[in-house]
């Protein structure tokens, strides 16, 4: 056994401390010790972006972080997002276009979303799909998804203007 | 899966991080950006008895300017090289190759330092580092080296580094004055391995092509510099029929492996294609008047 480590993370606002194995994952610390299991887990490499959260305000795979590495940082996850009575704009999106079925990747594409949204121009479709090559989604197809974020940077740009 | 049991250290300095390694061999590795190692660690394909984090040794993030040519810090993010202007207005090239790396949750994590490393023959920092002739400055139990790029990669996922060795910086040299460049690669879906990429660099003086420079990944164990090739075409215009005889040099100089994603000859026809579509681009970059 390896010596446990104390940690201090800010989740979704509001701090946590543990004593936690080094090799337990940023994703496993948030599901099974939080109990926050928004974030879900596909691949455990990095492919899939079901496990997307932020850290220090940017998106990370959280299966590709220990949790020890999150010690004195800020973690958001989907459940920071909105609920079901008062979703967040680009949750609306999502809700509208059917940009979701069995919802598995949808935490996952939602964090990334925002912050493809916060990074980039995203000025055509091509861009969107680029930016979405690291999410996998076995039911939508892509197109409903494409769209909302389509309506989510015409908002984007709109208020920007 | 989940990785096997390690110990952890978040170092504080290079020369804690570098003792740690020191003290305990091959046991011990190091963890920037986690995105390459941390895979290995839940396939259990690496069992390290000690994680040395580096992410919070300072000095080590940072773009400076180096003469005309740039420092980075071995543990600058990929996204911050692809958004950095610096790095727009210096090697632009270096900037097209960064919007190719992952996907943006592993270029926000993801390092330069890691990256050459990790030595993937299918990652762009590594080739990158190639054509730029950068130099990869290092530091260990006895000091601190220098290796020309030319030199770091031994192999596939190998690198000429000591089991105590840590890469500090990158330095990449000004390119030759009215220099044009060229970026290409195919994979399977953005933000994927290359099955095959190339970059070139090529400079104008007195209408002919100088200082060309070509290198090429995904056809070999390591990325790889087609020196005869350069040598072949500068001091003369790049014309439709140089560039053609350059790809057919290319076909006849790699010997790509199969795989999963593409076969050996599927590799070399793409290297081919994409050497002429640098070649051309940096040419009529650079100012060069098409023949
Ligand atoms: C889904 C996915 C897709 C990807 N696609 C691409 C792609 O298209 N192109 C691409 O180039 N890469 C790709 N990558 C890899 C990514 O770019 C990694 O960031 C990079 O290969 C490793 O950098 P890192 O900082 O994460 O290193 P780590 O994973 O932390 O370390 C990698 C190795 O380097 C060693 N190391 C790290 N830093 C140092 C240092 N300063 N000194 C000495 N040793 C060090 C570690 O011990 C380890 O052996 C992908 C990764 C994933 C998960
Ligand atoms: S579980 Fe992290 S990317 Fe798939
Ligand atoms: S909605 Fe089912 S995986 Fe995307």
């Amino acid at each position: 056994m390896s010596a446990r480590c104390d940690i201090k993370v800010s989740v979704n606002g509001e701090l946590h401390e543990a004593c936690v194995e080094p090799r337990l994952l940023l994703a496993d610390f948030l599901r099974e010790h939080l109990n926050l299991t928004g974030t879900h887990i596909g691949c455990e490499h990095g492919v899939c972006g079901a496990c997307t959260v932020f850290l220090d305000g940017d998106s990370v795979r959280s299966c590709l972080c220990l949790a020890v590495q999150a010690d004195g940082a800020e973690v958001e996850t989907v459940e920071s997002f909105g609920r079901t009575e008062n979703l967040n704009p680009l949750q609306e999106k999502f809700r509208e276009h059917h940009a979701l079925q069995c919802g598995f990747c949808t935490p996952g594409m939602l964090v990334t979303c925002t912050d493809l949204l916060k990074k980039y121009p995203l000025a055509s479709d091509d861009e969107i799909r680029d930016g979405l090559s690291g999410n996998i989604c076995r039911c939508t197809g892509y197109e409903n998804i494409i769209r909302a974020m389509r309506a989510a940077v015409r908002e984007r740009d709109e208020a920007n203007r | 899966m989940k990785p096997s049991a390690f110990e952890y250290l978040a170092a504080a300095s290079v020369d804690e991080a570098i003792a740690v390694l020191a003290a305990h061999g091959g046991e011990a590795k190091i963890i920037a950006g986690g995105q390459s190692l941390v895979p290995m660690l839940n396939f259990r394909l690496l069992a390290p008895t000690i994680l040395v984090d580096i992410n919070k040794v300072p000095g080590l993030d940072h773009i400076t300017p180096d003469g005309d040519g740039l420092c980075i810090g071995a543990l600058t993010r990929h996204h911050a090289l692809e958004t950095s202007d610096l790095v727009r207005e210096r090697f632009p090239v270096l900037c097209e190759a960064m919007t190719h790396v992952a996907h943006l949750a592993i270029r926000n994590r993801g390092t330069i330092g890691g990256s050459l490393c990790h030595a993937d023959p299918a990652a762009e920092l590594p080739m990158m580092a190639l054509l730029l002739d950068a130099t990869i400055v290092t530091a260990d139990s006895d000091g601190a080296r220098e290796i020309p790029a030319k030199d770091f990669f031994d192999g596939a996922l190998s690198t000429v580094l000591e089991e105590d060795e840590l890469v500090t910086e990158v330095r990449i040299p000004a390119l030759p004055a009215n220099c044009g460049w060229g970026f290409e690669e195919v994979s399977q879906r953005a933000g994927d391995f290359a099955m095959a990429a190339a970059a070139a660099t090529v400079s104008l003086s007195n209408g002919a092509a100088v200082q060309v420079r070509l290198a090429l990944m995904g056809v070999g164990d390591t990325p790889m510099r087609m020196r005869g090739i350069e040598t072949q075409l500068s001091g003369a215009p790049l014309t439709a029929e140089t560039i053609e005889a350059a790809a057919a040099s290319v076909v006849d100089a790699v010997d790509p492996m199969s795989d999963l994603h593409a076969s050996s000859d599927y590799r070399r026809h793409l290297a081919q294609v994409l050497t002429k579509r640098v070649l051309s681009d940096a040419w009529q970059r650079a100012g060069g008047t098409a023949q």
